[in-house]
């Protein structure tokens, strides 16, 4: 059935469904509603034309709470509150304060009568700004908020708590100074019952939950507005009472110290520990001021220290190749491994870097080989696999594909098993050195299979991701939206790689379904590395990323200088990862703290090996470090 | 015979190659022994979830405001696809205006969106893939029941626990304090939500205990539920679901007055899954049921 409008425009109670006053209502025969202009949880804020100057507009605010006891004599109770503070609300005198021109009832609904302040609050003016507000801007806001806070404490006879302080109670009017719109006036109005939301969620300080309003509070919720102005970072979204886990300069590294630990103390959990007064809070943000220069707007930034730590890392040893070292080595009995741009794949002792054997290929080496029994197994540039003995380092067998393999062999069961740029994954039979089986998938295969419970994982350049199982058969199919390169890892059942589409993906593994994907700033060739419930990568945007599996939120990001396109690794209680700057990180994987790092002359774009307290690291520099993990 | 030494020599080095890529292992308890031998002979086909629900007004309430949901397919035979299952609760805010219409809406809102993502990849042919990710799917249903709660029952508020599960994979959608456990074949019992209520933060915190906590006078003040507030942020999380292993979700009503371990041991003791279900609500009541009690008990059989 539709509903018919029956009342005619003009009347008092003109309402829309919501029970707003419509534009144009006459309120009280002297206030005409032209608009709402905020909604809060009592009823709505309106801006009104006051009638009773009819040859100027004169503009007005008014308030609208709606009392919604149901018990007359709580009602009753409400409304002198409501009145009582309304009286003491007039008497205040500042120009951080609006005016006060009147107050009445009608029915269950109070309106307050304000100085209309034509601006914008500060949670607008967050929303609409991009990237952060300069910070000498957040500093005068900040000691004038102080300022009306002190005016309001020093009230006499009794102190009046502000109770209330967040961005959207805050204007900036058009001559940029602040005025405090909401008053805690409207609190009466509020009922306590169970189940009920905390009032200013992400602001309040702990002890306002214990029903203890003090100026105590007000300098805490200074505090968190501040935090929130130079964070954007939305306490709201956050636990309460977590400031102290987004550190400001973190989340916006143009803050000076000092203001950060001005900040800091307003936000103590417990009260004995923030500012004393109000007025002690303003002198330190004047402090900050006059420390860093931002008052006279001279930005001056902050002391980065450089960091020291060392480039006096010596390596254990070092190795010259002819050609710049692309691939990832392998350790077997003692000798490490590794491929070269020079055709030569590399045999050196672990312990001292001594040369054993080279063995040349017709292409250069670029991925990770694989030891089996008394063999080792890698592609090369040349389209070959070869199988070259560890013992003599001559060849045993090749098998040839139709394209240049850039794919790292993965043994089991007696197969090995990689891609070909002639868009196959092969599998071939160690025993007999023939193709078991190849499965065509459309486009070169680069990415390296990952093999557990009899299921091969890959990706390939078309952007499709593969599960087949030990006939070749396809278990399940994934699209990504550009290339696949990453080789794929799997952990507690879910499989994780990297796109040049700029996303980590994790999908079950059984089945295929996304369960997530998590966005980076540029594209991906790094293949994800699992430990403790996060996933490690990093990206084309100089990130190295730490997710958590499970609510894939990032953990930390670190910054290279470069692009991360090598592979990390984990070995104890941290990642190691190049980056194209030329450095190895040492990452603690927990913090994401930067351990130490080890500048070479040429990117890194392999995957360290880590093993008994040594990594080993190939460059572009030609060369491979052993380095003391 | 030298080859012989070579031999086992070598395969010690494939061992010690394992090494390489750090595989950390550790010894299974015997609870765990016992719970995968349990499976590996129970094994059932196809795949599937067992369900039930119960719930009760509580014995201190008139009007019930939680909500419940539960839906379970399963789809075998030549083209299989995993077992699929929705199971949402979600309890409305008691002292606020129509509560239980908005722990309907959350529940209506949210299982009709997943419901129609998926429904191309479960009942068409050919199957159609889920273009989003699991986590994205949720959180977009949430988003929707929270924008449809805004609009329809302003000033409402309700809790909501969803569990979307896809084979292995329970996808967890979570605002509010009402919680999903995981109970494991070895007898361990997980939170695996974390509730968004102000006393559970102060313990977070170290400022109260857990026993201060369950009677604190603001134990059922939420920071975060639907319809409440300008913003909201969902938790998001994917866990495994083992064969064998139950997923209950409850609101407040069953959790604040029976404890954890009492939980665990209603589970494990019960003949069937109903039963056991029942007996949660039973206790709960027992308790004096101060508020209105839900319960959704599923276990994975594969």
């Amino acid at each position: 059935m539709e509903t018919q409008r029956i009342d005619g425009p003009g009347n008092v109670e003109d309402r829309s469904e919501i029970g707003q006053l419509n534009s144009g209502t006459n309120l009280g025969n002297r206030y005409l509603i032209q608009e709402v202009i905020g909604v809060g949880g009592m009823g709505s804020v309106y801006r009104a034309r006051d009638l009773h100057f009819p040859n100027v507009v004169k503009l007005v605010a008014v308030k609208e709470m709606i009392n919604q006891a149901p018990d007359p004599l709580v009602r009753q109770t409400i409304v002198q509150n409501f009145e009582r503070e309304a009286n003491i609300l007039a008497t205040l005198s500042h120009p951080s304060i609006p005016r006060i021109y009147d107050y009445f009832t009608l029915d269950n609904r109070s309106y307050l009568v304000l100085e209309f302040v034509n601006g914008k609050d500060l949670e607008v003016i967050l929303s609409q700004s991009e990237g952060h507000i300069a910070e000498e801007q957040v500093l005068a806001w900040g000691i004038e908020l102080c300022d009306v806070l002190a005016f309001l404490h020093g009230h006499k006879p009794d102190p009046i708590v502000f109770r209330d302080m967040k961005p959207s109670n805050v204007m900036i009017n058009q001559h940029n100074h602040i005025v405090l719109v909401d008053f805690g006036i409207a609190k009466s109005f509020q009922s306590g019952q169970k189940g009920t939301m905390i009032g200013t969620e992400g602001y309040s300080p702990p002890e306002q939950y214990r029903g203890e309003a003090t100026a105590q509070a007000d300098i805490y919720a200074l505090g968190a507005t501040l935090h929130h102005l130079l964070t954007r970072r939305d306490p709201r979204l956050e636990p309460p009472f977590s400031f102290a886990e987004r550190p400001i300069r973190k989340m916006n590294p143009n803050v000076s110290m000092e203001f950060e630990t001005v900040v800091n103390t307003a936000l103590q959990y417990n009260a004995e520990d923030r500012y004393k007064t109000i007025e002690d809070f303003k002198e330190a943000l004047v402090n900050v001021g006059r420390k860093t220069g931002l008052l006279n707007r001279i930005n001056i930034s902050s002391p980065t220290s450089k960091s020291v730590l060392n480039n006096d890392i010596k390596p254990v040893w070092a190795f010259q190749c002819e050609d710049e070292l692309r691939g990832t080595p392998v350790l077997h009995n003692g000798v490490v491994y590794i491929g070269c741009y020079d055709n030569n794949l590399y045999a050196l002792s672990a312990s001292s870097g001594e040369f054993q054997w080279k063995y040349p290929a017709d292409g250069g080496i670029v991925s990770r080989p694989a030891v089996y029994d008394d063999a080792i197994y890698f592609g090369s540039e040349d389209h070959r696999l070869h199988a070259v003995s560890i013992r003599t380092g001559k060849l045993v067998w090749s098998y040839y594909t139709e394209g240049r393999i850039r794919s790292s062999p993965r043994i089991s069961d007696n197969h090995v098993f990689f891609g070909s740029d002639d868009t196959c994954l092969h599998a071939v039979n160690i025993a007999t050195n023939r193709e078991a089986w190849k499965a065509e998938t459309g486009s070169e295969v680069r990415s390296s299979p990952f093999i557990v419970n009899e299921m091969i994982y890959f990706g390939n350049e078309i952007g499709d991701f593969f599960a087949l199982d030990y006939r070749g058969n396809i278990k399940w199919r994934f699209k990504a939206k550009r290339s696949i390169t990453s080789s794929p890892c799997v952990y507690d059942n879910v499989v994780y790689f990297t796109s040049m589409d700029s996303h980590l993906y994790a999908l079950d593994a059984k089945s295929g379904w996304l369960i997530w994907r998590f966005r980076m700033d540029k594209p991906s060739i790094v293949s994800p590395a699992a430990v403790d419930n996060l996933v490690i990568a990093g990206s084309a945007d100089g990130h190295i990323y730490a997710v958590d599996v499970k609510a894939a939120r990032e953990v930390w990001r670190f910054k290279t200088e470069h692009q991360v396109n090598g592979s990390p690794v984990i070995y104890k209680d941290c990642v190691y990862c190049g980056s194209v700057d030329g450095y190895l990180y040492c990452i603690e994987y927990k913090t994401g703290r930067l351990r130490w790092k080890f500048e070479t002359k040429g990117p890194i774009t392999g995957t360290p090996l880590v093993y008994d307290e040594i990594v080993y690291v190939g460059s572009h520099d030609h060369f491979i470090y052993a380095l003391l993990a | 015979m030298l080859k012989f030494i070579k031999k086992i020599f070598g395969r010690n080095q494939q061992t010690a190659q394992q090494a390489l890529d750090n595989v950390v292992t550790a010894p299974l308890s015997d609870a765990q022994l016992q719970s995968i031998r349990t499976i590996t002979v129970n094994h059932y086909e196809p795949p599937q979830f067992l369900v039930t629900s119960a719930q009760s007004v509580g014995r201190q309430r008139e009007l019930n405001e939680d909500s419940l949901f539960t839906l379970s397919t399963t789809i075998a035979g030549h083209s299989s696809n995993a077992p699929f299952g929705l199971f949402i609760i979600a309890d409305g805010m008691g002292g606020h205006q129509y509560g239980e219409i908005a722990s309907n809406t959350a529940l209506r809102v949210i299982s009709g969106y997943i419901l129609k993502k998926f429904h191309n990849s479960l009942f068409n042919i050919p199957s159609m893939p889920v273009e989003e990710s699991l986590q994205e799917v949720m959180s977009a249903a949430i988003m929707e029941a929270q924008r449809v709660i805004l609009n329809e029952a302003p000033g409402s508020g309700t809790t909501v626990t969803a569990a979307l599960v896809l084979g292995q994979q329970l996808t967890i959608g979570h605002v509010g304090d009402s919680r999903a456990y995981l109970l494991y074949n070895d007898q361990r019992i997980d939170a695996i939500t974390r509730d968004h209520s102000l006393v559970r933060r102060l313990e977070e915190l170290g400022q109260i205990t857990a026993a201060e906590a369950a009677v604190h006078p603001q134990r059922n003040v939420l920071y975060r539920a639907l319809g409440q507030g300008e913003t909201l942020d969902p938790d998001l999380s994917t866990v495994p679901f083992p064969v064998g292993s139950y997923l209950l979700i409850c609101s407040d009503g069953l959790w604040g007055v029976v404890p954890d371990d009492e939980i665990k041991k209603i589970i494990f003791e019960a003949p069937t899954l109903q039963r056991a279900c029942q007996n949660l609500v039973s206790a709960a009541n027992a308790a004096g049921g101060p508020d209105n009690i839900s319960a959704i008990l599923v276990q994975s059989l594969g």
